[in-house]
């Protein structure tokens, strides 16, 4: 009855291609991180694991892949530390300007890029603080900060709060309720919220690329790069990070699917 | 006092008790007693401030106004976990990233109290589930997550044990079984319990002493079967089973007795059992105590009678058969009668009267001018009402 | 029965007022004073780079303050065909995106249902673009659809395109890559609205004898509103500020300068901070108006 309208076999059709579609670019890049390629990695010319074996070879591959890491490590600490306890003001304590918060915290996500870009351009020219590493992670902060409060709060709000007062009723103290209660069972909710940082950090060009002067991020690289000709290394890095990426989100469904099955059975 | 296990129970007073939250006032000037040991029960409909009183108590709300005395000590100002009180919380409020046994624990290793697993584990003896003590207590049924609940509170021996509604999530069976168990292990530990519900019954077969809220005040307090006999305010004598009330005027106050002009019907109350003795009042008696008749029954001293009426219902439920009868001018009557014929004594549509043993009878306090009857509060609007103030509560609260 | 219930007139002690407020301070003080420095300072300094003038008798990119209003009228005047191409190529981007996003989160969120495994599986598959950089993708899809790339050779061996057709540095080469580098923003939220309806809903539909497309129009359709809602602000916003798809090196050419590749070149060619940032203001300003005109006209105003 349900499926009339979309009919059934019409949209599983649908749905193959779609995700055929979704996937040809991404398909391209895997396989051109084994392009035999020389200078320039646009036609097919042979099969050769040597761009993943020599990967640092390629200049500035790697150094940037690695000032990604460090930028998004950071950036990633720091927004997740704030954006929780704003996470958890917002859903547990009554105040005044609690509009004027929330506003405060939708209208970066409402922001385009560019503007957020130019404006702490113009914040950094103005205040004289040199663009490098420290302005990239500043900036990435600023812009993931809003997406931890968004992720935590869920969490905090299906958080009963009889959990806490159970805790301070036998004898916790309020730091030992937070330590022991409240920050493992919010936990799920931090580490989904830092990894969507983490995410955020890693693939941010438009903002770092107002904001970081000399510094070279991964991105920034490759935007470098495609205007002269992108190097198959670039190739190689993207592919072991969407390995990896791929590889974690299966894990962590395969043994969240494990887990229902197993408290089914109990 | 929160540094070790409370020797015995202690007293509970509250003095004075005012809280207030924005927009509605909860309790209005409470004064409460609880002496050591006793097994008291806070009864009342959702709303009436019974769950704020606990939470006062326990710590989890500051009073408005008021003082709260544990044991003679002044804890008003104290933080919960330096109250030696500890709570059975209505959601269980187990802590699913822990094990049953470091759920037990918890209050004994944050008192740094010797040797915490082996008491937890006897704990859980006590209450029969030492076996799950591994388990997580999202694996445990709803009457294990409570008895869980229940020893993770009694083993850190507070000096006053705070119940809030701990059976209502369970099914009628269990919650028999839990409300003995509970009674076993109070007498047990010998603690002071203070109960929590809107279960008229499970307030009755438990406590030594239960006290009627309402409207954020206690209406009348004692021992269940006093409350149940001898009701003093209208919302006591419809909260706690159902009662038979008539509205009137005194014509006689006499050593004895009071007689209440009911539209011309003359009824004969007990002096003692009657809480005013002139002008317009209210009286009732319990359907229970109500004798049906198929003929008009000869006056004798020490009986009232009234009829004759005519039945208008009659439903079967096992061991009684309730009646509905209008008795012209008097209104609906309902009368419970023991099954000791097969079926109903009288059938739909018979006219009868209705005799009660004066002594039976009990006059109530309230102004009959500051209401109208009080209509029993079970009807399913009633409760829509209630529920709907229930989560405003909780609103309020969170 | 010995209790001394209702001993009275005790005196009463007004209690300390709650001390809620101030845990709530610490909490939110250090993240909305970060916010407030690095979000809405920047938004005040742009606001006066723009009306900065040229310092006279200074190199290239050396600017005093002074309220030169003109270099809005110089924006307007200037690049006012970039606004409107910014405009129409974000609106058709997110209704392509959108199209092309509904009847797959459809799929996942309802015909799905049933499958968890397959259903977690599709989800996986839809965020896996976000797991590789969106600069390689879109010049992945650059080389593909490039001259000498096999679908346009195919469509040119076919003679279904002349043979001096080229697709990448038009218009639609922007649109498409727009549209395809934003889908999941799209395919999220109408999932997440799709997966929570009720079936029973659509099936009340039918049994009231609506036929599959009116229960689809009048049942499905609007209880996904709000997921629709967010997807289509998730994608016009970004799109509206980008310049990656739209510039040379990737999938655009000169005639497909966006307002993103106009700030660009502004701040780091000519180094132009004023115009720049004229240009940023104006692009937040109109983003603003479109969006609270449409939420308001949408009737949903509850997305964060």
């Amino acid at each position: 009855m349900i499926g009339r309208f979309f009919s059934r076999y019409t949209i599983w059709i649908y749905a193959v291609l779609a995700f055929v579609f979704l996937l040809i670019p991404i398909a391209y890049t895997i396989v051109f991180s084994f392009n035999d390629s020389r200078r320039t990695n646009i036609s097919w010319r042979g099969f050769t694991l040597d761009n993943w074996v020599y990967l640092c070879d390629e200049q500035g591959v790697c150094q940037s892949f690695l000032n990604s890491v460090i930028v998004g490590l950071v950036a990633t600490l720091l927004a997740t530390t704030l954006g929780t306890m704003i996470a958890i003001a917002l859903v547990r304590y009554r105040f005044r300007f609690r509009a004027a918060t929330t506003l405060l915290l939708f209208l970066p996500m409402a922001t385009p890029e560019i503007v957020l870009g130019t404006g702490l351009a113009a914040e950094f020219l103005t205040a004289g603080i040199p663009k490098g590493a420290l302005t990239v992670i500043l900036a990435h902060t600023m812009f993931c900060i809003s997406f931890v409060v968004v992720t935590v709060r869920a969490r905090v709000a299906s958080l009963d709060p009889a959990m806490e007062e159970a805790g301070r009723d036998l004898y916790a103290s309020p730091g030992q309720v937070f330590m022991r209660v409240t920050f493992p069972l919010l936990l799920p909710g931090i580490i989904a919220a830092a990894l969507l940082s983490f995410a955020l950090s890693f693939d941010d060009f438009i903002i770092t690329n107002f904001n970081s002067g000399p510094f070279t991020t991964f991105p920034k690289y490759l935007y470098t790069a495609a205007a002269k000709g992108m190097p198959a290394e670039a190739n190689v890095v993207a592919s072991a990070v969407f390995f990896i990426a791929i590889i974690a989100v299966v894990v962590s469904q395969l043994s969240a699917a494990a887990r229902r099955k197993r408290l089914a059975k109990q | 006092m929160a540094g070790g296990f409370a020797e015995a129970g202690a007293d509970l007073e509250l003095v004075g008790i005012t809280k207030r939250f924005p927009g509605f006032t909860a309790i209005e000037e409470l004064n409460l007693t609880i002496p050591a040991g006793s097994f008291f029960a806070l009864l009342g409909p959702s709303g009436c401030g019974k769950t704020t009183t606990l939470r006062l108590v326990a710590g989890l709300e500051d009073p408005t106004a008021g003082r709260i005395l544990i044991g003679g000590k002044d804890v008003t100002t104290t933080k919960p976990y330096q109250r030696p009180v500890n709570t059975v919380f209505q959601s269980y409020a187990l802590f699913p990233h822990m094990t049953v046994l470091e759920n037990v624990a918890f209050g004994l290793k944050r008192r740094r109290i010797a040797d915490p697993l082996g008491k937890a584990h006897e704990a859980l003896r006590l209450v029969e589930l030492d076996h799950v003590a591994q388990r997580k207590p999202a694996q445990l049924s709803g009457g294990q997550q409570q008895r869980v609940a229940l020893a993770r509170a009694v083993v850190n021996r507070p000096a006053l044990l705070l119940l809030d509604e701990p059976l209502g999530a369970l099914d009628l069976k269990l919650r028999r079984q839990m409300q003995i168990e509970l009674k076993d292990i109070q007498s047990d530990v010998g603690l002071t319990f203070l109960h929590v519900t809107h279960d008229q019954e499970e307030a009755m077969t438990m406590a030594d002493t239960v006290a009627v809220m309402n409207k954020g005040q206690i209406e009348q307090m004692g021992a269940p079967e006093e409350l149940y006999e001898l009701p003093k305010t209208a919302f006591v004598a419809n909260f706690l089973g159902q009662s038979n009330l008539f509205t009137g005027t005194v014509t006689n106050s006499g050593k004895e007795s009071i007689i209440v002009d009911v539209a011309g019907t003359k009824i004969e109350v007990p002096r003692e059992r009657a809480q005013r003795h002139a002008g317009e009042v209210t009286i009732g008696v319990r359907p229970e105590k109500l004798m049906l008749h198929t003929s008009a029954p000869k006056p004798t001293p020490g009986t009232n009678v009234i009829g004759p009426g005519r039945v208008n219902d009659v439903s079967f439920s096992g061991v009684s058969t309730q009646y509905s009868v209008t008795v012209p001018k008097l209104g609906n009557v309902i009368v419970f009668a023991q099954n000791m014929v097969f079926g109903p004594v009288v059938n739909d549509g018979a006219e009868v009267w209705l005799a009660w043993t004066v002594d039976h009878g009990f006059g109530l306090l309230d102004d009959p001018a500051d209401g109208p009857r009080f209509e029993p509060d079970t009807d399913t609007k009633s409760i829509a009402v209630q529920r709907r103030e229930k989560l405003e509560e909780e609103l309020e609260e969170a | 029965m010995a209790f001394g219930a209702f001993a009275t007139s005790a005196p009463v002690v007004e209690s300390a007022p709650r001390r809620r407020s101030k845990v709530a301070l610490l909490l939110l003080l250090p993240g909305i004073a970060y916010l407030a420095l690095f979000f809405l300072v920047p938004l005040v300094s742009l606001v006066l780079t723009s009306f900065q003038a040229k310092t006279p008798g200074t190199d290239i990119g050396v600017y005093e303050y002074a309220f030169k209003i003109e270099n809005y009228g110089f924006v307007f005047s200037t690049y006012s065909e970039h606004m409107l191409r910014s405009l129409l190529y974000a609106v058709v981007a997110t209704a392509l995106a959108l199209l092309f996003s509904y009847p797959l989160a459809y799929f996942i969120g309802v015909t799905l249902r049933k499958f968890p495994l397959l259903q977690a599986l599709s989800l996986t598959l839809v965020i896996a673009p976000f797991f590789i950089s969106f600069l390689l993708r879109t010049l992945a899809w650059k080389q593909i659809l490039s001259d000498e790339g096999p679908v346009i050779s195919t469509l040119k061996a076919l003679s279904l395109l002349g043979s001096d057709a080229h697709f990448t540095g038009t218009p639609g080469a922007v649109i498409f890559g727009l549209a395809y580098n934003f889908i999941p923003f799209m395919t999220l939220p109408i999932y997440t609205s799709l997966e929570k309806l009720d079936l029973r809903y659509v099936e009340a539909g039918s049994d009231l004898y609506a036929s599959p497309v009116r229960t689809f129009l009048s049942v499905t359709l609007p209880l996904s509103a709000p997921g629709v809602i967010s997807g289509t602000l998730l994608t016009f916003i970004p799109i509206s500020g980008d310049f990656v798809n739209a510039s040379n090196a990737f999938l655009g050419s000169s005639e497909t300068a966006m307002v993103g590749n106009v700030i660009e070149s502004q701040f780091f060619t000519s180094q132009n901070y004023p115009i720049a940032a004229a240009l940023s203001i104006i692009l937040m300003a109109a983003i603003l108006i479109l969006v609270s005109i449409y939420v308001r006209k949408s009737g949903t105003e509850d997305l964060v």
